[in-house]
């Protein structure tokens, strides 16, 4: 059951990458890639329990906050002349 | 203990499958919202609520418990700072016709 769960994860990884590609808009690309980075911290952790090795579970946690760290980030930004410039594309 | 720990499994597996059909899908950005919402917090604690019932000992447990409160507390942060601001930015909820010229009307004006 781990090893379905574990392609589960890659395949709803793959959906993300692909929104992200295809995104309209730029908030759709930073909702794809902080999904894909909440997925690779799932992923982490079961390829740890898959693998015998739950040393995994360490990495894990980092990951989890370098992905928040990440989104935070970009949003800070959400004033610049680039978030302006994407919605009025979409208008 | 491994039956229970499957059902978990199987449980997250299938929110997460509906999650990413649903980010594919979706017609706007706050639906597609929605949809990564139900992967981020329910179908996360499900899997790992499944690995903490498939390994119960010491330092492990506690650390997939660290990582359980942290994706509680991480994501509908990251969520709401997202939604806030892309409605900061003017970006328009797909509505019906009408509700839509009603709103850009309204913020014409």
């Amino acid at each position: 059951m781990l090893i379905a769960a574990t392609i589960a994860i890659l395949v709803v990884m793959i959906m993300a990458m692909i929104r992200a590609f295809i995104g309209p808009t730029l908030y759709d690309r930073i909702l794809a890639v902080n999904m894909f980075g909440t997925k690779t911290v799932l992923l982490i952790s079961l390829l740890g329990f898959l693998m015998g090795r739950p040393e995994f579970l360490d990495i894990a946690i980092v990951y989890a906050l370098i992905n928040f760290i990440s989104v935070i980030g970009v949003l800070h930004y959400s004033d610049s002349s680039i978030f302006k410039r994407s919605d009025q594309q979409k208008k | 203990m491994d039956i229970s720990s499957s059902v978990f499994l199987l449980i997250g597996s299938f929110l997460y499958i509906s999650g990413g059909v649903g980010i594919l899908r979706f017609p706007d950005f706050y639906t597609r919202m929605h949809a990564v919402g139900v992967t981020e917090t329910l179908a996360t604690a499900m899997i790992l609520i499944g690995l903490m019932l498939l390994n119960p000992e010491g330092l492990v447990l506690i650390k997939l418990i660290i990582i359980l409160i942290m994706t509680l507390f991480i994501s509908p942060t990251a969520s709401h700072a997202l939604a806030s601001s892309a409605m900061q930015n003017n970006l328009i909820p797909k509505l019906d016709k009408n509700e839509v010229n009603e709103k850009e009307t309204s913020s014409n004006s």
